[in-house]
């Protein structure tokens, strides 16, 4: 386990091939493929992944378990959204039926809002008038949010179970407040029906090639990003922190900070994500923000291995299209294969699939290499494989 | 009337594997089947955009929650629109054409419902979709049949303020619901309203509505009180208190989900029976309750409580009749038949008078061609399609007994104007 | 809005008699919600409170436990309806088998894994509620059920004649007081519920003079769920079952543990007090929506304060 990990943290060989594979598959393997309906699923994945990649930070190498994801995650999503659907409503005299006009009394007034009786722009939304400070707010927001939270708990050493039943208390008042405050919020609908972002048809086909592949640049920017935090010495002190806290604050660190600061960055990807799906997706819903979403963004993470930034997001992919493919195939049945999955995925590969590659990859790849050399070779790599 | 559950326990597993083999048999209803009109009908006149219709098949999309927790709501819609499938294809299709069925599961998850709606127009390229149920679901995927130029047929009673050309709205929108119902119990003597709703958009709306039309529209009545609970609420004791305390004529409800078992059950407890308000000359009058709600709360608790619907499935014409043992026999003995199972009953035929009487599978020209189509026949009554594609209908009052069943008390002299925009409503 | 108590305007129309009756119906309603958030917690209070384990299925094993009861006041409706009167009692003693039997076996063969690593408890017990709401789902199918109640729990009591008290809130108080007497009775008066704090304490000593501590988890966490399994029936009462009930009750449940500081049950009851008390009382002047954010911002605002909760306890991670 040690030297697993002084690998990962001196970035060897392995990584930067698993990290390429990755960046092939992504770019050059699924636009081959697939066409653009599916691959703009694949986009809506990506922008979940970010949350696992967010996780692996804070909770694989930081030790913090957030189950409140997807507050952050939201947080981007909703000021996305917003700024979208603001551009939408200006627009909407050009683009929609005649009734749906006559019906709304506040033109250029989003229509939830109108529906519920707000009459003029509510001041939160202000910001998201203009597009650079929405940038700013996905960026800022989830930071600030995050580093409340971080001070107020890990200042005062709370972790482990408390922090992530807490920060799932913050998940459940984050839906009340986002589905009972409709008029700000468009309630359980959610901020639907987002058009174009600064004039541009976000629904084209074109439009959402060009999302896809933004998407994926910023997800494999985010685990460079990662990979160099995780490699400089903020990164050690992190492991050292995760694994024993005392011994880093009897050294004269303030192992809180690491935290703080770990946990603000894990956020902020999050929330970058939240915001690629407003744009790939067209909408923002509660329904994102909730436990459940959340709970599946720790599971995307444990998935593909909380040690492994590439793993997190070949994990969202799996765990997401398993659910579309599976609940198609058997509706009946496919929520028992994913509950027993997870269960034998924590009790049996804690490090997921990172953990089975790494561990079961060299065996492969040598058996494969025998292969070559002849059956004899092969019944002696596959003894030493069982030993 | 509560069914004992291990009965619906032997009940539920037969009626998924009718399911699961319905959607494999209906699919290849009759692979051999030949167009008998197909000269009248060439295919090259009958479409001209790209959607799914051959010389003998037509194809056509269901989207509904199967699994999670909208399946419990949504399965009757999914049944009662086989059911109508069924009986057109048995009739020899539309224009002599017979229906696919592509099934997708929206999950009771929104994104998912957009995904799939996606997948049904662009890949299979149906040529009309039933199917959404909570207003979410439908807002989600709205924009999509806007821009793919699908056709939905949307079943469920609603808040209003939206009229697509691209949807079908086969329920009713609120004020259908709210307005007669409001004044019928006015001349039962009510004069003092308690709204209640569970926190989202259609019982704000709808509450809205009732709010004017009450404060402007009902001489000397007023609104005690207005309360919103969260969906999923399950203690409503305070609640009960503060009515108690305001003592309205009429206690207007639209709790909706697991919610109402709870707000049933705490309401009796506190002595707020159907029994006890008459005896006040008082009344409980929900829309949000139909025979699919009571069979979960249990018919004791609700006896004497009255609601405000399109439909009841003890209505005694003999459409109805014919079609409630059409779907008992489809879908078994226990079903029970609420107000969006008609509805959504009356999707496909709708769709079929409307293709028949364009000569059409376009969309653009049914959208067009939706308006005056009449269904004479439907088990709530004769229905119409308005301009701005909802019903005209006629709604009726039903009073709960103890059995599960409403005894229809009123229906409105008129067929009421579908008016999802109420200019007096604002 | 003027200086005064603006929110009292509401009672201006009203008499002093009718105002009192109101205020007693209202605090008894305080209570009942008391009941409810103790008896969901009591359960999760001695699994995740005692042993750490952050069991995301407590609200299926709570699901359990009100199927037992639906199942069974249906037989005993059809087969021996003079029975209904007190079939209630064998219900709420069968939920507690069923709930105990499933939570021994869950532990048994994936918590009892797990107990190095419990954070990993969270994702594992997931994936078994996620197959509990499924089993349920597919055997009593996905409508909502409510058990048939027996006529001497419906109702309610009239001390006088404007004031009429539930008789299931009554019953729900009842049972919340008998069960947290039981569960402090054997954490502090038994000879298990010493091996179950020693085992808390130390667990490596504890085992050293002789405790086995693997069967007093094992016995901890049975127990736990069996009380959830409790609490389902006695939900019964006032509410309905469904497949996914259990997830509504979860996060309440978690929130009251861990407002009332984990590891101490005397800190469960205080908190389950305080939330329904703050909560009934701010439904009955503002309204429920706004009654709960308030309620739940204010615990997260505590919290941040006061991390450790209500009842601070040695034990700190």
């Amino acid at each position: 386990m040690n030297t697993l990990l002084n690998n990962k943290l001196t970035g060897n060989k392995d990584q930067t091939v698993s990290f390429l594979i990755l960046a092939a598959v992504l770019f050059v393997f699924f636009p081959l493929i697939f066409d653009i309906f599916r691959l703009n699923m694949v986009a809506k994945y990506l922008s979940l992944s970010f949350a696992a990649v967010g996780l692996v930070l804070c909770w694989g190498y930081g030790g913090i378990l957030s189950l409140g994801q997807g507050v952050f995650w939201g947080l981007g999503g909703y000021a996305m959204a917003a700024f979208l659907k603001l551009e939408a409503a200006a627009n909407i005299a050009k683009e929609a039926g005649s009734d749906q006009i006559k019906a709304l009394s506040t033109i250029g007034l989003p229509d939830f809002m109108d529906w519920n009786q707000i009459t003029e722009l509510p001041y939160i939304w202000y910001p998201f008038k203009s597009f650079p400070i929405t940038m700013v707010m996905i960026l800022v927001l989830p930071g600030i949010v995050a580093y409340i939270i971080g001070v107020a708990m890990f200042k005062r050493r709370v972790s482990g179970v408390y922090f992530a039943i807490i920060t799932q208390a913050l998940c459940w008042i984050m839906e009340i407040l986002f589905v009972t405050r409709q008029g700000w919020t468009g309630g359980i609908n959610g901020i639907t029906d987002l058009r174009t972002c600064l004039g541009w048809d976000i629904r084209t086909d074109s439009a959402q090639y060009i999302l896809y592949f933004l998407t994926v640049a910023l997800v494999l920017g985010m685990i460079i990003v990662g990979k160099l935090i995780l490699q400089s010495k903020l990164g050690r002190l992190l492991v050292a922190t995760r694994d024993m806290e005392n011994r880093v604050r009897f050294s004269g660190y303030d192992a809180a900070d690491f935290k703080i600061f770990i946990f603000c960055l894990s956020g902020v990807i999050s929330s970058i994500g939240g915001a690629m799906f407003a744009l790939n997706v067209g909408f923002m819903s509660p329904k994102l923000v909730t436990i459940e979403p959340s709970i599946y963004m720790v599971i995307f993470c444990a998935f593909g291995g909380r040690l492994s930034l590439v793993g997190a997001v070949y994990g969202t992919l799996i765990v997401c299209f398993g659910r579309t493919f599976f609940s198609e195939l058997f509706p009946e049945s496919w929520m028992f294969l994913m509950g027993t999955t997870f269960v034998l995925i924590t009790m049996v590969f804690p490090r997921g699939v990172a953990g089975i590659v790494e561990d079961y990859g060299p065996r492969l790849l040598a058996l494969f290499r025998k292969r070559s050399a002849g059956a004899e070779d092969l019944r002696i790599v596959k003894q030493a494989g069982v030993s | 009337m509560n069914k004992p559950v291990f009965h619906r326990v032997l009940g539920s597993l037969v009626a998924t594997a009718a399911l699961i083999a319905s959607l494999g048999t209906s699919a290849m209803a009759a692979d051999d089947w030949k167009n008998p009109v197909l000269d009248t009908y060439p295919t090259s006149t009958v479409v001209t955009s790209g959607i799914d219709v051959t010389d003998n098949y037509v194809t056509v999309g269901q989207l509904h929650s199967i699994t999670g927790t909208m399946a419990i709501s949504e399965t009757g819609s999914v049944e009662a629109e086989r059911l109508a499938i069924q009986q057109i294809n048995d009739m020899g299709g539309i224009l002599g054409r017979k229906i696919k069925i592509v099934q997708e599961d929206g999950a009771s998850d929104w994104p998912t419902f957009a995904e799939k709606a996606k997948k049904l127009l662009v890949k299979d390229k149906v040529a009309s979709v039933f199917g959404c149920w909570t207003s979410a679901s439908r807002k989600a995927v709205l924009p999509i049949f806007e821009k793919e130029n699908g056709m939905l047929y949307y079943p469920t009673f609603y808040e209003g303020l939206e009229a697509s050309k691209n949807v079908i709205y086969t329920g009713q929108e609120a004020t259908q619901q709210i307005i007669w119902g409001l004044d019928w119990a006015y001349q039962q003597g009510c004069r003092t309203f308690f709204l209640i709703g569970s926190d989202y958009i259609w019982p704000r709306t709808s509450n809205k509505i009732a709010r004017i039309h009450i404060e402007r529209y009902l001489k000397g009545a007023k609104v005690v009180g207005e309360e919103y609970y969260p969906l999923g609420h399950t203690n409503f004791n305070s609640l009960i208190n503060k009515v108690k305390l305001k003592k309205p004529d009429c206690i207007y409800s639209i709790v909706v989900g697991g919610s109402n078992v709870s707000w049933y059950k705490q309401l009796n407890a506190a002595g707020i029976t159907g029994a006890a308000l008459a005896k006040k000359g008082k009344l409980l009058l929900t829309i949000s309750t139909t025979e699919d709600e009571i069979l979960g709360i249990g018919g004791k608790n609700v006896e004497g409580f009255y609601a405000c619907m399109k439909y009841f499935q003890s209505l005694p014409n003999e459409n109805n009749q014919a079609f409630v043992s059409a779907f008992k026999k489809m879908w078994g003995e226990d079903s029970v038949i609420g107000d969006v199972t008609q509805a959504a009953y009356l999707g496909p035929w709708l769709w079929k008078f409307t293709v028949e009487k364009a000569g059409s599978f376009d969309i653009d020209t049914l959208a067009v061609a939706s308006e005056g189509i009449e269904f004479a026949a439907a088990p709530e009554g004769y229905v119409r399609i308005a301009k701005n594609h909802h019903l005209w209908s006629r709604a009726k009052i039903g009073q709960m007994l103890a059995d599960g069943q409403f005894k229809v008390i009123a229906e409105s002299d008129d067929l009421i104007m579908p008016d999802p925009f109420p200019e007096g409503y604002k | 809005m003027s200086g005064t108590l603006f929110f009292l305007d509401i009672f201006k129309d009203y008499s002093s008699d009718e105002l009192s009756s109101i205020f007693v119906m209202q605090g008894f309603s305080g209570i009942s919600l008391f009941s409810v958030f103790l008896l969901m917690a009591l359960g999760l209070a001695i699994i995740f409170g005692q042993m750490k384990v952050i069991n995301m299925a407590h609200g299926e094993f709570l699901t359990a436990g009100a199927y037992t009861t639906v199942l069974l006041s249906d037989l005993v409706t059809k087969y021996i309806p003079a029975a209904l009167p007190y079939y209630f009692f064998i219900a709420i003693m069968m939920a507690f088998f069923v709930a105990f039997i499933l939570g021994y076996i869950v532990e048994k063969l994936i918590v009892s894994y797990l107990y190095e690593r419990p954070l990993d408890t969270l994702l594992a017990t997931w994936g078994v509620s996620m197959v509990m709401q499924q089993s349920f789902r597919l055997i009593f199918g996905a409508r909502e059920d409510s058990a048939t109640m027996p006529e001497w729990l419906m109702g309610s009591w009239s001390p006088t004649e404007s004031i009429s008290i539930p008789i299931n809130g009554l019953f729900l108080l009842l049972m919340s007081i008998l069960m947290t007497t039981i569960v402090l009775l054997l954490m502090y008066r038994s000879r298990w519920g010493l091996r179950v704090r020693a085992t808390v304490q130390n667990r490596e000593m504890s085992t050293a003079v002789g405790i086995n501590s693997k069967k007093v988890d094992r016995w901890t966490f049975a127990l736990g769920c069996g009380l959830a399994g409790i609490a389902g029936a006695a939900f019964t009462t006032i509410g309905s079952v469904s497949p996914s009930a259990g997830s509504l009750y979860i996060v309440d449940t978690f929130i009251v543990v861990v407002f009332g500081g984990a590891g101490s049950i005397i800190g469960t009851i205080l908190s389950a007090f305080g939330i329904a008390q703050a909560q009934s009382i701010l439904e009955f002047f503002l309204t429920g929506v706004l009654a709960k954010v308030f309620v739940l911002l204010a615990i997260v605002g505590i919290l941040m304060i006061r991390p450790q909760g209500i009842v601070a306890n040695k034990v700190r991670q």
